[in-house]
């Protein structure tokens, strides 16, 4: 019994230093002054990994889902009449959720799987260790680089996840199904607003880019280093990336808009 | 000759005149909160410009030695002190100035995956450094040239053999000439020849460099020609020490079982467990 | 070479991103009027705003020219008072102009309707701050119904 309890409280003390290890994993990366001359070119390379190369997904995806909205929403409104209001519904779903929600999503697939492995990876083979001894901090050399690239990444990508989703919307309703061509851009430039939907939009993506990318770099860096752990923090990274998009997209929706 | 000293006590004994570059004072170590017990009460000294051998069963712990050497990890009870400062007293960024003056060479190499042999080998030299690209170029070219790689300076981590990855490891754990250099099993999984050339590169280095080098190892035979000082690790604390004629004529038994590699002695052949009648009559009575 | 490459990668993806940007900016939003750029404020009172919300649009002849700002309760008998905030583009409204809360389609949004005044020599332009005082409020369903009820049963 006490026995139990002992591993309770191991339990919950290992838990405890595992959330403050997060944090103080991120601080120690990104408080410091970063040498320009070093972090540039590194910062450089892990944009181009996480960001352009996330970028065909975020196109690919986005056009179909604004495609689809513009499909669905045209046969809804049409019942009413409404038609005219296809580029408002199609531009205020992108800007406001799925550009953000939806990239977020799929960056945790795409990027933030491959950052957690990567970092579980280098962690295993003692390349982090292998850096600590060198004294060079792996935080510093390994983890900011990444953090940063992620977190000015994902605004870019949900941009572009939201014009791509929009000209889509437009292909279908106006190119296809018909929807006036001036009423479509007229009527949504009448509803859409820089400040209340654009810039929320950016809002939350930067936010989802903070979590997402956090998550993801400390699930690979806390990971046991084995092929098992390894596989276990992927998944971890993305079911809990994902939940915690999903969460804080209600909350910031609510303070937002609500 | 003098029989080796059993450690029955716990001060670090003074075996010769040379200065210790690496004192451990009485250690208490555990993983995760209590939960496995590694070290109790453990000390030695590491001699300066000497090759020290530390063996011992395996699981007992060896890499975890040199990890709270390189103050990775942070024993709960006793101090380490490397050139006479306490490591685990230091700040960070005193801690990052003294790890430059030691390196250490990992089991699996450790090279980073992403950079040629040559980079790698650049890798702490240009982090540590301003040094233009030539005097760089000149370092790399002789250090590869010391573990004999230095055709190799193009090829990719993984196009490597184990033992040249380990080789090109050693290259870059040298390249910024540290005082102290920690081997976590240079001999594990290398051929004949492999092992016979890592030996022969160690004894070398140590030579040449005036390096003091710790060899975390269970390959006996191996470390016995080249070692000038054996400590032997078991059960949480040192069992037995001295130089490697001192520990040959030893008659401690687990010593003794260790170097001529006995299955059965005091450390058992079985892991703990109820006596083998038990538990099948237990079954018995289950069934 | 291979971290100019990457660099000009990068280079390319922050500029789609800008230009991604500046389509949503340009095309699908509605920078040109209000909320950026120099706006000024007057007010209005009504009886009854209806359905009127913070940020509905202020229209003269349907064109936007501003959008409310605030609704708040004003005065010992609470009538709702209106901050409307114009763009300064349109500044010259006479102090003869009226306001009406109007409802676009049968299904629509409210919106506030400005009718500018006529303009001679004795009226004044409204400044920044200033309230009109010529309104009309909203048309509550309920009331039209009791109203036209009201009027069958005087025949």
């Amino acid at each position: 019994m006490l026995d139990r309890v002992a591993a309770l409280g191991r339990t919950t003390l290992n838990t405890i230093a595992g959330a403050g290890a997060a944090f103080f994993m991120l601080m120690r990366a990104l408080v410091g002054k970063p040498t320009l001359r070093k972090s540039w070119p590194l910062l450089m390379q892990q944009m181009y990994s996480v960001g352009v190369l996330s970028l065909v997904i975020i196109v690919v995806s986005g056009l179909f889902i604004g495609m689809v909205l513009g499909l669905q929403g045209y046969t809804i409104l049409v019942d009413f009449g409404a038609e005219q209001s296809l580029g408002p519904m199609v531009a205020l779903s992108l800007l406001r959720e799925l550009g953000p929600v939806v990239t977020a999503l799929l960056f945790a697939g795409r990027a933030g799987s491959a950052l957690t492995a990567e970092i579980g990876l280098m962690k295993a083979t003692e390349q982090l260790s292998s850096l600590e001894m060198m004294g060079v901090d792996p935080l510093r050399r390994v983890i900011s680089p990444r953090f940063w690239a992620g977190f000015y990444s994902m605004p870019i990508l949900a941009l572009v996840f939201s014009a791509v989703g929009i000209y889509g919307g437009y292909l279908v309703g106006v190119r296809w199904l018909g929807v006036d061509d001036g009423a479509f851009w007229s009527v949504m430039q009448s509803n859409v607003e820089w400040g209340q939907d654009i810039v929320n939009g950016i809002i939350k993506s930067l936010v989802f880019a903070f979590v997402v990318t956090w998550i993801a770099l400390y699930k690979g860096y806390s990971c046991t280093p084995t092929s098992v752990g390894i596989s276990r923090a992927t998944t971890s990274t993305v079911v809990t990336a994902s939940l915690a998009v999903l969460g804080l997209d209600f909350v910031l929706t609510a303070l937002m808009f609500g | 000759m003098q029989t080796a000293q059993k450690s029955t006590s716990n001060q670090p004994q003074t075996h010769s005149n040379d200065e210790a570059l690496v004192v451990i004072d009485n250690i208490d170590f555990a993983h995760g909160f209590g939960a496995h017990q590694v070290y109790r009460g453990l000390s030695m000294r590491i001699p300066k410009g000497k090759i020290t051998a530390v063996m011992g069963p395996s699981g007992i712990g060896k890499t975890t030695l040199l990890r709270l050497i390189g103050a990775q990890l942070r024993p709960q009870q006793g101090t380490i002190t490397f050139a006479g400062e306490n490591i685990h007293a230091l700040g960070r960024s005193d801690l990052y100035e003294l790890r430059k003056r030691m390196s250490m060479l990992f089991q699996s190499g450790a090279l980073f995956t992403d950079m040629t042999v040559y980079d790698n080998v650049a890798f702490p030299i240009r982090e540590h450094s301003q040094l233009p690209e030539e005097i760089i170029e000149t370092i790399v070219k002789l250090k590869l040239e010391a573990v004999g790689l230095r055709g190799a300076r193009h090829l990719m981590p993984a196009e490597l053999s184990g033992g040249m990855a380990r080789r090109a490891a050693l290259a870059r754990a040298i390249a910024l000439d540290p005082e102290l250099i920690m081997y976590d099993e240079p001999f594990a999984g290398q051929d004949p020849i492999s092992m016979g050339v890592i030996v022969k590169l160690i004894k070398e280095l140590n030579q040449s460099l005036g390096l003091t080098s710790i060899v975390v190892t269970h390959d006996v035979a191996e470390v016995m020609t080249i070692a000038d000082y054996v400590y032997i690790i078991a059960d949480k604390k040192v069992v037995g020490h001295g130089t490697p004629s001192e520990l040959e004529a030893s008659d401690d038994p687990l010593v003794h079982q260790f170097l001529h590699g006995e299955a059965d002695g005091p450390v058992p052949f079985h892991y703990a467990a109820p006596s083998l009648e038990d538990e099948l009559l237990g079954v018995d009575n289950a069934r | 070479m291979e971290s100019r490459n990457t660099q000009l990668a990068v280079g390319f993806f922050v500029i789609i991103g800008v230009l991604a940007l500046l389509f949503l900016g340009l095309q699908a939003a509605n920078t040109s009027v209000v909320t950026n750029g120099e706006t000024y404020k007057l007010y209005a009172k009504f009886d009854n705003i209806g359905g009127l919300k913070e940020r509905s649009p202020v229209k003269v002849g349907g064109v936007v020219v501003g959008r409310v700002s605030k609704i708040s309760l004003s005065g010992d008998y609470y009538e709702p008072l209106v901050e409307m905030t114009i763009s300064q583009e349109y500044s010259e409204f006479s102090d003869t102009t009226s306001v009406s809360i109007l409802t676009s389609g049968i299904l629509g949004e409210q919106y506030i309707g400005l009718n500018p005044g006529f303009i001679d020599d004795t009226v004044e332009m409204l400044k920044d701050g200033d309230q009109i005082y010529d309104t009309k409020s909203a048309l509550v369903l309920e009331d039209l119904i009791g109203q036209f009820l009201f009027s069958q049963g005087k025949d």
